[in-house]
């Protein structure tokens, strides 16, 4: 068989990729394998890498099952959230009622679906909203440095020397928490010092990339850089920020509504039910423990697929995860 | 070394000063302490108008802002809006509450988890590491409030069924706790479950921290060489890895207490713990806030001297950081 490159071709470094033959240029080699070749981009690795980690996809599919229920609580429950059944009340988990029953005779497993709607409602829009503003906020500092990096970062030390939940639950009393919404924006608007560090990072180590240089050398404006060389690079750890922000966010916000500065009842959220069934807790115990369970759930969930796309989009990975 | 202590003081005074005027400017602004006065229909405008003026609500943010500071710097707070209480002395007792719950919880914290890295390194991919490793990622995915209120479930349900008593659930201590050895031994009963709480959260992230790092370092270049030299494994591992992989922990722990703090301040409220948190979360209830600032105030401070203790710390361990 003959393989190897073409003589006539320039010399060029192998291919990018684990485990595969790829050629920088696929139309100059010759093979006659008589196998066909593909050309895969660093994604369509990164893409694999994360379908084979067993445990992100496993918890991938739990979360999007459980986001599903949440979301189509409305057919999926067996009850709707405030039915009252006074001939039941603060009954133990039975075949009838999965969750049990709460004080007011209202089936729990019903009440938690809807929470589970609210709350990751709430916690997408925190992930959506403080990705983009960290991203903004990041990326214009890490790019252009001086003063607005100078700021960026005093403003980061500003919110690193309070702990956190006491600046929210300050927010939240003074600034008001009328409804999930509110609550979000709340928290998006403390949570993306986080991913505005990291991608200042990134951006400050990007900067000095000779690809930049050579786009500046041949003209490209500040703005096409950015897109077109520096976020696409630095979109592994924004989404892996992502993720983890938004885990962060169910955990906040169960937190803010369990002490009564979030989601406020009637309102249907994993917090409120959680400190709605605080006193009867010691006695019903289902009352708190099956909200606290749904946010482990999903907690633990989005915590493992973060792991598993860290995992997937670092090109560094030497061993090879199971 | 003791320039740079002195230097970080003097710089983390401005930054201080600045996080007290955004948070009194804020505070100010946008809560209305008279709001409950306002909406009573039986004081006249006038009565109103006294009042204001009485506890200088009708000057100026900055000229507020410049009376607290006076007392402040001085240790004095003030007293509360509504209720006139002077503040100091409150904050003083929850303070000390609090710091025995943290320091135990530090304490505790890192000697686990460090041990539990410390081991899962060693030992990678064995059903210890990966056994821990569950139980870390399952640890920081629980909500702090969540565990608290199990536990109590768990342990009052044990004394109510079975009559055995092991920890309390609730209260710094009891009615009449005794003095000396059984006033201790009744506040460790009292606070074992508050500092279990958190414990577990703050194992989690750390033992985690403990075996990157030391994975970190046993892959490096000169672990390579002292095991090329001939030193048994261990002596490798306790003179070499350990001490070099410890350092980011100590970073991590200086972030990561403003994280303890806030998660202190939820288990002191479900416990009911005369702490910090419960005075905050009143007073927040209030709507009170001279007290709220005073709180901000002092875990601000409190943050910022045990990031200094930290930055020493590392200082000490790390010989190739030089403060000069």
């Amino acid at each position: 068989m003959a393989i190897g490159p073409d003589p006539a071709a320039p010399l060029e470094p192998a291919g990018a990729g684990i485990g595969s033959a790829v050629p920088a240029q696929p139309t100059e080699l010759v093979y006659d394998t008589g196998v066909e070749l593909q050309a895969r981009s660093q994604w369509a690795f990164a893409r694999r890498r994360f379908l084979r980690h067993r445990l992100a996809m496993g918890a991938l599919v739990v979360l999007l099952t459980v986001f599903g229920l949440g979301i189509f609580a409305n057919f999926v429950a067996p009850y709707s959230y405030s039915e009252v059944n006074l001939d039941a009340l603060t009954q133990p988990p039975s075949a009838k009622h999965l969750f049990g029953t709460d004080q007011a005779g209202r089936d729990y497993f019903s009440r938690t679906l809807y929470g589970i709607r609210t709350s990751v409602r709430v916690a997408l829009l925190v992930g959506f909203l403080s990705t983009l503003i960290g991203t903004v906020v990041g990326g214009l500092s890490g790019y252009f440095g001086g003063w607005p990096d100078n700021i960026l970062m005093r403003i980061t030390d500003l919110f690193l020397t309070l702990p956190l939940l006491a600046v929210l639950l300050t927010a939240a009393k003074f600034l008001g928490h009328s409804g999930p919404t509110q609550v979000a924006l709340l928290l998006a608007f403390f949570i993306w010092t986080n991913t505005a560090r990291i991608v200042r990072g990134s951006f400050l180590s990007l900067r000095e990339k000779e690809y930049v240089e050579a786009a500046k050398a041949s003209g490209s404006g500040d703005i096409r850089i950015m897109f077109r060389h520096m976020i696409p690079n630095t979109i592994g750890p924004i989404l892996v920020a992502a993720t983890l922000t938004t885990g962060t966010a169910i955990l906040l916000e169960a937190v803010l509504s369990f002490l009564g500065f979030g989601i406020e009842p009637p309102t249907p959220a994993l917090g409120v039910l959680i400190g709605e069934g605080q006193d009867q807790g010691l006695a019903s115990w289902w009352l708190v423990t099956f909200p606290g369970l749904m946010i482990v759930l999903i907690v633990l969930c989005i915590n493992f697929i973060g792991d598993g796309l860290r995992d997937a989009l670092d090109p560094t990975q030497r061993r090879i995860r199971a | 070394m003791f320039a740079y202590i002195i230097r970080r003081l003097l710089y983390s005074i401005p930054v201080l000063l600045a996080t007290s005027f955004l948070i009194f400017t804020f505070v100010s602004i946008t809560g209305d302490p008279l709001g409950k006065i306002r909406s009573n229909p039986r004081i006249s405008a006038a009565e109103l108008a006294s009042i204001k003026h009485e506890k200088k609500l009708d000057k100026p943010v900055v000229v507020r802002y410049g009376y607290w500071l006076k007392g402040a710097v001085r240790g004095d707070f003030g007293r509360t809006l509504f209720a006139s209480r002077p503040i100091t002395p409150d904050l003083k007792r929850v303070l000390g509450h609090t710091l025995q719950l943290l320091v135990a919880v530090e304490i505790l914290a890192v000697l686990v988890a460090v041990g539990i890295g410390v081991l899962s390194a060693i030992r990678q991919y064995s059903v210890f590491d990966y056994s821990m490793t569950t139980l870390s990622f399952i640890g920081f995915s629980m909500p702090v409030f969540w565990l608290a209120l199990i536990l109590q479930v768990i342990f009052t349900n044990a004394f109510l069924k079975w009559h055995v008593r092991i920890f309390y659930t609730a209260q710094l201590s009891s009615v009449d706790p005794g003095h000396g050895i059984h006033f201790l031994l009744d506040r460790i009963q009292h606070l074992a479950l508050p500092v279990l709480t958190l414990v577990v959260l703050t194992i989690a992230a750390y033992s985690r921290y403990m075996r990157a790092s030391m994975l970190e370092v046993i892959n490096s270049d000169y672990v390579r060489t002292a095991r090329a030299k001939g030193l048994i494994e261990r002596r490798v591992i306790m003179k070499h890895v350990f001490r070099n992989a410890l350092i980011p922990l100590v970073t991590v722990v200086a972030i990561d207490f403003g994280g303890i703090f806030g998660g202190a301040i939820v288990t002191e409220q479900i416990f009911t713990l005369d702490g910090m948190g419960t005075y905050f979360i009143n007073s927040l209830q209030a709507g009170d806030p001279y007290p709220v600032m005073a709180w901000l105030m002092v875990s601000a401070v409190m943050i910022v001297v045990f990031n200094l203790v930290a930055d020493i710390v590392y200082g000490v361990l790390d010989p190739r950081i030089r403060y000069d």
